[in-house]
């Protein structure tokens, strides 16, 4: 039986096929499962589109902003209210890829992919997820990273997150070798709230340094309470590699990621160029 | 099983075919309505050779469900001419040496489009990452970029 | 940025040409800018089937048993081609000029060679209603031991990789196990050199990535003919090898193709044609077989691998004066070219250095990876690789800068090459400067003064060293892969003697020559180096060596006597051919 569409016009809906026939799966941008449909890997099934416009809804305007799985790179990076977020945007893919890649399908993507998630990782997004036709429940988004591996079920409805106090606190950094597009050697997120000077609820992501986006939780801790100086930027490229588990693939090594991993987190905290 | 039919407007002219379901824009194109210009080259979203303009915006056709273009406009590098009159773009092409195999073309024209028509100055990096999503394999992106900043001051001189 | 340095060969340049050394326009521009240039696969058919092939996923293993009941019967499926259903199923792709034996199968028979070789092919109405029967193909294999490492593969007991060439070494007139160039004696140099660095350098596979992968579309034609839409490099070359492999008169098959999305080597193999004619022949209906980009990346043969190992003999003043390369192409599970790309590779040697003893010995190994084929300069830029970094490394080793080594050892118009041919147009000295000079790379005076039109030539730069030649390598031998000298040809010898003479099918003066009746040419009178050289060599770092003791200088050439290089003239693919 080859692959079938089917297209839900609501989210609730959505949520409930997906939820009761596990042989349907969501097609958002559909840049990462076409590839299988093209090479033959997905060949039965059912495939599920969204029209419902809640999926594709920003709301930017306020301190709370959120954001429907199904916004693309393309609409991030237009959309002058996430300044912050365009450098992650930016680095995903060529212009085409931005167009049609979503946010829900890169909470989905394997490393090295996932740049996207870093970047939200780091600003500690809430990811709505909507199971059956009920209404969607939010989780923590490393929580929802944990659980992805495991496998969820149901729809990414969107995701939330507050708006950084000070657009300067929230950097990216994407590491790769073919520029301008080019895969994850690594990324790296941090936001860095400062009040008076020193540096609370440090929150540092990094991609492509294990199976899933992970908190750099040694440097959240070496940086807090801290002013971002040559001493706390020291200690905290000393913390880098905690918890880290960085894989082999045609990118690059696992010894060099964990090598360069200080070196770019020196530069992202010190502001250096690259 | 049963095909189903799939309508959209293809250089400024309604098409229709019957398609599997999840056949990709690219293969309905081709396959569908001899429509040859997009290529393909990797069906993974790599390579940039089958992208098209959809609705004004790049995409590519080979990771785009052709039912999802159901109403919309589908541009490719067949259409860019005006009658006999190429695009500046193509002029800027030929002039530049910017294709030697030509395969990688149909697709650089279509990225190169989709920024000149929102862009029509760009930088030399705005041109860089306006095309960082096609390969080229032979020419080099030197005389490409080149054609595409000759084209953008092309335009130039026309409006003058 | 271009810049043409007209004053180098201006008696060989005419400025007055039409079309050459103007800037026009391409005729297939046109078709490329508007998206209307006709690639094989942009060709409308009614009723196209699509071909996809079950390949292996070990690397070596016997077929047991292969079951195609259940694909047969999936939705959509027309055919499937199996092993017996090819017509010839046993090929090389130089057989169309009877170079090397038929070791290759277009449908795996009773054992797989090299992960990804096809085994089943699976025509269908759709390519998706191909792939999901692709999958119901069942093949049983008994897994067995492979061997990657050209070096391993060419030890006894090594498992055999392919049973044509059961030494796994490609087989060089029937007799020897590796291409050999003999020029001076290198071992007696090496005793005498200041210095002797012996390195090894390894190149790694590369895919061409041509941005259209390879395929075909064939399709019935009226009189009992075939259409194939054809993305070959050498056309007429792949209609050859399909009329070969379907065993049908070539006039049956009517190939279009000539523009080609890329191919740069890769699409010389005949990789799709065979089978996707022998799809319409079987279905009376057009067949279309496409890689898709990941069959093209893993198993669209690649450049191959190379190991070089090159040991010089260099004095303290910067002479090379002995070179020996030895080296192992990675052929992969069959020969395609990699057996022209070790001739290739020889003709090279030593590089564009004039190194008055030169020897070289280079095996085709075969081993358990994707058969490896043509790409651009292939069998050159591996030994380039390798030699240009020795080349570094020997400067180092003498303290002399890089650049002005290179100069000092450059060929000269008039040398003599290791071919026993005269180099000309050699300008390689130039170059360097001109590099230098761009790249504000200080160098000497003396080396801005050399020129490449000057000293080439003189003395022993001019001749051919008396050269002791071996047995070395007889096939089936592996301990005679080093051996002891079997006799010295005298100095000026044009050829090494061969005993046997391929014989040219079709060629009308060909005749073999009894085999194990050595054949010398007499020494012959030097011709005169191409460019006469006006003043003498300009002062360097050192002069050039002395003639080898015991070595009677050639006579004088005499005047007016054309460049003759004997009977033979040397042919990139045979080493020699009639003229
Ligand atoms: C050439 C190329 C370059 C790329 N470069 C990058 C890069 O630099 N960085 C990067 O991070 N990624 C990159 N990607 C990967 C990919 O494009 C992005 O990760 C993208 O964000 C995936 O989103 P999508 O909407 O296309 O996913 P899809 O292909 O539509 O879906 C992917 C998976 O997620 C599931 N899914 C998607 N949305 C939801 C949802 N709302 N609820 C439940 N399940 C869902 C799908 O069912 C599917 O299993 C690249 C891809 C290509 C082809
Ligand atoms: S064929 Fe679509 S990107 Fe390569
Ligand atoms: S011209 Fe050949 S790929 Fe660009």
């Amino acid at each position: 039986m080859p692959l079938d569409v089917r297209v839900a016009t609501s989210m609730a809906e959505a949520a409930g096929i997906l939820t009761a026939d596990q042989r349907t799966k969501l097609l958002s941008g559909g840049t990462l499962m076409m590839r299988d449909v093209n090479e033959g890997r997905l060949l039965d099934g059912t495939l599920l589109r969204i029209t419902d416009p809640a999926y594709r809804q920003m709301n930017t305007s306020g301190a709370r902003i959120e954001l429907g799985a199904g916004v693309t790179m393309a609409m991030v990076s237009n959309n002058r209210d996430l300044a912050f977020l365009h450098a992650a945007a930016r680095s995903i893919g060529g212009p085409a890829i931005r167009q049609m890649a979503t946010i829900g399908g890169n909470l989905f993507a394997q490393t090295p992919y996932g740049d996207f998630a870093v970047a939200l990782l780091a600003l500690d997004a809430q990811v709505m997820v909507q199971s059956g036709y009920g209404s969607a429940r939010s989780m923590p988004l490393d929580e929802f990273l944990g659980a992805r591996e495991r496998g969820v079920s149901g729809l990414v409805a969107g995701v939330q997150f507050s708006k950084p106090q000070n657009a300067a606190d929230f950097r990216f950094r994407k590491v790769s070798r073919v520029k301008p597009k080019g895969i994850a050697v690594m990324s790296i997120a941090a936001h860095l709230p400062n009040t008076g000077g020193r540096i609370s609820q440090a929150r540092v992501a990094y991609g492509a340094m294990a199976p899933t986006a992970v908190r750099a939780r040694g440097v959240e801790r070496a940086l807090e309470g801290k002013a971002l100086d040559a001493a706390s930027i020291q200690a905290a490229k000393a913390a880098a590699l905690e918890g880290t588990r960085p894989a082999t693939d045609a990118i690059a090594s696992e010894w060099y990621r964990r090598e360069v991993l200080p070196v770019h987190l020196g530069r992202l905290l010190t502001g250096e160029g690259r | 099983m049963a095909k189903v039919p799939v309508q959209f407007r293809l250089n400024g002219s309604d098409r229709a075919a019957f398609i599997d379901a999840a056949d990709n824009l690219l293969m309905t194109l081709r396959r569908g309505l001899n429509e040859f210009a997009p290529k393909y080259g990797c069906g993974q979203g790599t390579c940039g050779v089958c992208t098209v303009l959809i609705d004004g915006e790049p995409q590519l056709s080979c990771l785009t469900l052709a039912v999802a273009c159901e109403g919309r406009h589908v541009e490719t590098a067949s259409g860019m001419a005006e009658g006999p009159n190429l695009h500046p773009l193509q002029v800027a092409f030929m002039d530049n040496f910017a294709a030697q195999c030509g395969f990688c073309t149909p697709g650089m024209l279509m990225a190169a489009r989709a920024l000149l028509d929102r862009n029509p100055k760009p930088s030399r990096e705005e041109v860089i990452e306006a095309i960082a999503g096609n390969i080229c394999r032979c020419t080099g992106y030197e005389p490409i970029i080149n054609a595409i900043l000759a084209a953008a001051g092309a335009g130039d001189q026309k409006r003058a | 940025m271009l810049e043409i340095r007209k004053d180098y060969f201006a008696n060989e340049r005419d400025d007055n040409l039409n079309v050459i050394g103007k800037g026009i326009q391409r005729q297939d521009m046109p078709g490329h800018v508007t998206g209307r240039s006709r690639y094989f696969d942009d060709h409308a058919f009614e009723g196209l089937l699509h071909l996809k092939v079950v390949r292996s996923p070990h690397h070596h293993a016997r077929i047991r048993s292969v079951d195609v009941g259940e694909a047969e019967r999936a939705p959509g499926v027309k055919r499937i081609l199996r092993a017996a259903d090819v017509p010839v199923n046993k090929n090389t792709l130089l057989s169309l000029i009877n170079f090397g034996k038929d070791d290759e199968p277009t449908l795996a028979v009773d054992k797989v060679h090299y992960k990804g070789e096809p085994v089943v092919a699976v025509i269908a109405e759709s390519e998706a209603a191909a792939m999901a029967a692709r999958k119901l193909v069942r093949i049983d294999y008994e897994v067995l031991p492979a061997v990657f490492d050209v070096e391993e593969a060419l030890k006894p007991g090594a498992p055999i990789v392919n049973e044509t060439y059961p030494n796994n070494y490609f087989e060089y007139h029937e007799k020897f196990d590796h291409q050999k160039l003999r020029f001076g004696d290198t071992e007696k140099a090496f005793a005498a050199a200041d210095l002797v660095i012996e390195e090894r350098y390894q190149t790694s596979p590369i895919e061409h990535a041509p941005t259209e992968t390879n395929g075909s579309i064939a399709a019935p034609e009226q009189d009992n003919r075939f259409v194939v839409h054809s993305c070959a490099q050498g056309l007429f070359f792949s209609l050859g090898t399909s009329a070969k492999i379907l065993n049908i008169e070539s006039n049956r098959l009517h190939f279009i193709g000539g523009t080609v999305g890329g191919g740069f080597g890769g699409k010389v193999d005949s990789l799709t044609e065979p089978l996707a004619i022998l799809g319409a022949m079987l279905t009376g209906r057009p067949v279309r077989y496409v890689l898709d980009r990941e069959e093209e990346m893993l198993y669209g043969s690649p450049r191959g691998a190379e190991r070089v190992y090159v040991k010089d003999g260099v004095m303290r003043d910067g002479r090379i004066i002995a070179r020996h390369v030895r080296s192992y192409f990675d052929a992969g599970a069959y020969t395609r070219l990699s057996s022209y790309a070790a001739i290739k590779c020889t003709a090279h040697l030593p590089g564009p250095y004039w190194i008055p003893n030169v020897s070289s010995d280079i095996y085709v190994s075969y081993t358990n990876r994707c058969p490896s084929t043509a790409m651009r300069g292939f069998g050159i830029t591996a030994a380039d690789f390798a030699l240009e970094v020795q080349m570094d490394k020997l400067a180092h080793a003498v303290n002399m800068d890089p650049m002005e080594f290179r100069i000092l050892n450059a060929y000269r118009d008039g040398d003599m090459k290791a071919h026993r041919r005269v180099a000309k147009n050699t300008a390689l000295i130039e170059c360097v400067q001109v590099a230098a000079e761009k790249a504000r790379w200080p160098i000497s005076e003396s080396a801005r003064r050399q020129s490449s039109l000057e000293g080439g030539g003189q003395r022993e730069r001019g001749q051919i060293p008396a050269t002791p030649i071996d047995q070395r390598g007889q096939i089936g031998r592996p301990e005679t892969r080093s051996g002891p000298v079997t006799q010295t040809l005298p100095a000026g010898t044009m050829r090494i003697p061969l005993t046997k003479q391929p014989e040219l099918e079709g060629s009308r003066d060909a005749r073999p020559v009894a085999p194990n009746v050595p054949r010398y040419e007499p020494a012959r009178p030097m011709t005169q180096p191409v460019v006469q050289a006006p003043a003498p060599l300009a002062p360097m770092p050192s002069a050039a060596p002395p003639p080898q003791p015991g070595v009677e200088p050639p006579a004088p050439p005499a005047p007016g006597v054309q460049p003759q290089h004997g009977a033979m003239r040397f042919s990139s693919v045979f080493g020699t051919r009639r003229r």
